[in-house]
């Protein structure tokens, strides 16, 4: 149809009441510009909390745990009985924490196309040595090529070479917290003493800061010989399998069928910290809901400035009617008007969202706990850019709709006779 | 016999608010190709609501009108826009001029509504309406610039620009001094007589209905005189 008149309409009535137009256009502006920040920011934050937790832990943990079996000697004899059995105090056997055939499993988990790598670890109760004094502590035993690989490992040294732990024979990296109560310096030697009296001397080539202090405190890393020559254990010893894979999604089921098949415990990320996914998408609602409560107040801007205009134009609008436009050109214009505030407010307002973004995330933000942060983090997803633009285009349309409707109601002959 | 390009058959309305008064009583005329009618009565006889019935603005009444052998019976609002739109000039006794568009722009709307000619057309027929008019020097004021007597020949030739089979105009002489209300009469005079243009025009100044060709009277919502 004659689109062009209608869009030529629509702009003069737009430029004759232009300082309004441009009124409800900055709100349009400003409310999207503070969603896309706002949006941005908080899931630059999310991403980073659940990248403290995420990132270093495995999607599957693959461990062998103590404790006493289901299936107690008893149960064979009651088995096809109607009794039941009730057994106090049954204690673990004696067992050992290492995971058998542990080579196999990983030769074998490293086919499985949803893995992505696997990352093997041997954990040692531990004490650091200060003077005569024993600080209690745990010792990790890494690969830390594959460690680095899979769970960001050199993000967290925040001194030294992580590789070290390789190239260097009986190295350590110590956690940040410990090293501070032992005073030592990269270079240096510590003492340390296993669980079972194994004593052992190390020299330090790195430091260890994850942001979390209780870890810091007490976590070092070594090499999976060291560790396993701590502990006078040979090397084959595995303590734990950590499976890192392709879909984190597929953790809790990939974790119940290796549970199965290799007959040891499987821990799958989301069970073992499902309050950061909960914290997550709480604050993502959080700012979904500011985002979009500032995008109404927009709209309602626009339908009071176009009712107005109706107002004001009332005898043009029966004047157009009067010769030849029908109700549903006049409405047209009206919604045409209203788009036109929210695609040109909404355009400005991915910019300005984009720029207020960029400028926030040169704003320096340094923390201890958080090594590898310098400035806030943004993260800059398009979705939140198009969810903007979305909503700024179905706000001002509805905001156009009810006041269009009225205007292309108006009875010509009511406006004209009234005079 | 002419053509009949205009026909009220038994046309009735009555507003209901707060009590039913009836305004128009089985009104029936019929109205002849290049004729130059007017419409008389005293305020209140129902004269501009009958006109705003015959120009399709008004839908809530009983009868039928036929224009141009076609029955408005039934069709709906946007149907009705376009039989305004191409078959009806209408001239009111405010100009009703859109201040946001040129004099020209004014003329060109209902043009480029139709869409029957190419803008350039459209544009050339509106200079030549204008000139018709003698204001073409006016054609790129705005009509907040002009005089009144100005402003209602714009109006009437925006009510031209379509060619429309009939011109329609509530007291457009109303709002005028002697002296514009005389130019305005004999523009409609020259368009009917030169250009063959029928014209129903609703006025209260005897005089001015006396130099048409025909003149009905209206009392109290029926025609006395026709």
């Amino acid at each position: 149809m004659n689109f062009k008149l209608i869009q030529n309409i629509a702009v003069s009535l737009l430029l004759a009441r232009w300082r309004q137009t441009l009124v409800a256009a900055i709100g349009v502006t400003f409310s999207i510009t503070m969603f896309i920040t706002l949006l941005s920011f908080m899931s630059g934050l999310n991403d980073l909390l659940d990248g403290l937790i995420l990132n270093r832990t495995p999607h599957v943990r693959l461990y062998k745990e103590i404790k006493s079996s289901d299936f107690q000697p008893v149960d064979i004899h009651s088995k096809k009985t109607k009794q039941y059995n009730f057994i106090r105090s049954i204690k673990p056997k004696a067992e050992r924490l290492e995971i058998q055939n542990s080579a196999a499993i990983i030769k074998n988990l490293k086919t499985d196309p949803r893995v992505l790598g696997v990352a093997p670890k041997v954990t040692a109760q531990v004490f650091y040595h200060v003077g005569v004094i024993e600080i209690t502590g745990v010792i990790n035993g890494i690969d830390p090529e594959a460690e680095n690989k899979l769970f960001f490992f050199n993000d967290y040294v925040t001194e030294g070479n992580f590789m070290d732990l390789k190239n260097i024979p009986n190295s350590i990296i110590l956690g940040k917290g410990a090293a501070e109560k032992m005073l030592a310096q990269i270079g240096d030697v510590v003492q340390i003493t296993s669980s079972k009296g194994e004593r052992l001397s190390l020299k330090v080539v790195g430091f260890f800061q994850s942001g979390l202090q209780d870890i810091d405190n007490v976590q070092s890393y070594a090499s999976i010989s060291t560790t396993q020559k701590l502990l006078g254990e040979s090397n084959n010893y595995i303590t734990d399998l950590q499976v890192k894979l392709n879909d984190i999604l597929l953790a809790p089921d990939v974790a119940k069928e290796y549970q199965r098949i290799y007959e040891i415990e499987a821990i799958d990320i989301q069970t073992a910290n499902s309050q950061f996914e909960t914290g997550s998408s709480v604050r993502s609602l959080i700012s979904y809901a500011v985002g979009i409560t500032l995008l109404i107040v927009a709209g309602f801007g626009i339908y009071n400035i176009l009712n107005m205009m109706i107002y004001e134009k009332m005898d043009s609008i029966a004047i157009l009617k009067a010769i030849g436009f029908s109700g549903k050109d006049v409405n047209r214009i009206f919604i045409l008007i209203a788009l036109s505030i929210g695609v040109f407010g909404g355009f400005l307002g991915l910019l300005g969202g984009f720029g207020l973004s960029a400028i926030i995330d040169q704003i320096p933000f340094n923390t201890n706990s958080l090594p590898t942060v310098k400035t806030y983090p943004i993260n800059y997803n398009p979705r939140y850019y198009l969810i903007g633009t979305i909503f700024a285009i179905i706000t001002t349309y509805l905001a156009g709709y009810f006041p269009s409707r009225k205007a292309s109601k108006i009875d010509p002959v009511i406006i004209i006779r009234g005079k | 016999m002419s053509q009949i390009i205009l026909e009220a058959q038994g046309i009735s309305k009555s507003f209901h608010d707060p009590v039913t008064i009836p305004v128009l009583k089985d009104i029936s005329f019929t109205l002849n190709k290049g004729e130059f009618v007017s419409v008389i009565g005293k305020s209140g006889c129902g004269k501009s609501t009958l006109l705003y019935i015959l120009s399709t603005m008004d839908t809530d009444y009983e009868g039928n009108l036929i224009i141009d052998q076609v029955s408005m019976q039934g069709k709906n609002e946007g149907e009705l826009a376009i039989v305004r739109n191409e078959k009806i000039g209408f001239v009111f006794q405010f100009h009703y001029l859109l201040n946001e568009f040129s004099v020209l722009e004014n003329v060109m709307l209902p043009g480029q509504k139709l869409g029957k000619y190419s803008p350039k057309e459209i544009k050339e027929r509106a200079y030549q309406k204008l000139k018709i008019l003698g204001i073409e020097n006016e054609a790129l004021k705005k009509p907040n610039q002009l005089s009144g007597g100005q402003k209602q020949r714009v109006a009437i030739a925006r009510a031209l620009i379509n060619d429309p089979l009939i011109i329609m105009g509530d007291e457009p002489t109303g709002n005028l001094d002697k002296k514009n209300s005389e130019i305005v009469f004999d523009i409609f005079k020259e368009l009917a007589d030169v250009y063959g243009q029928s014209l129903l025009i609703v006025t209260h100044d005897n005089e001015f209905a006396s130099r048409t060709q025909r003149i009905i009277e209206m009392q109290d919502g029926s025609i006395i005189r026709m």
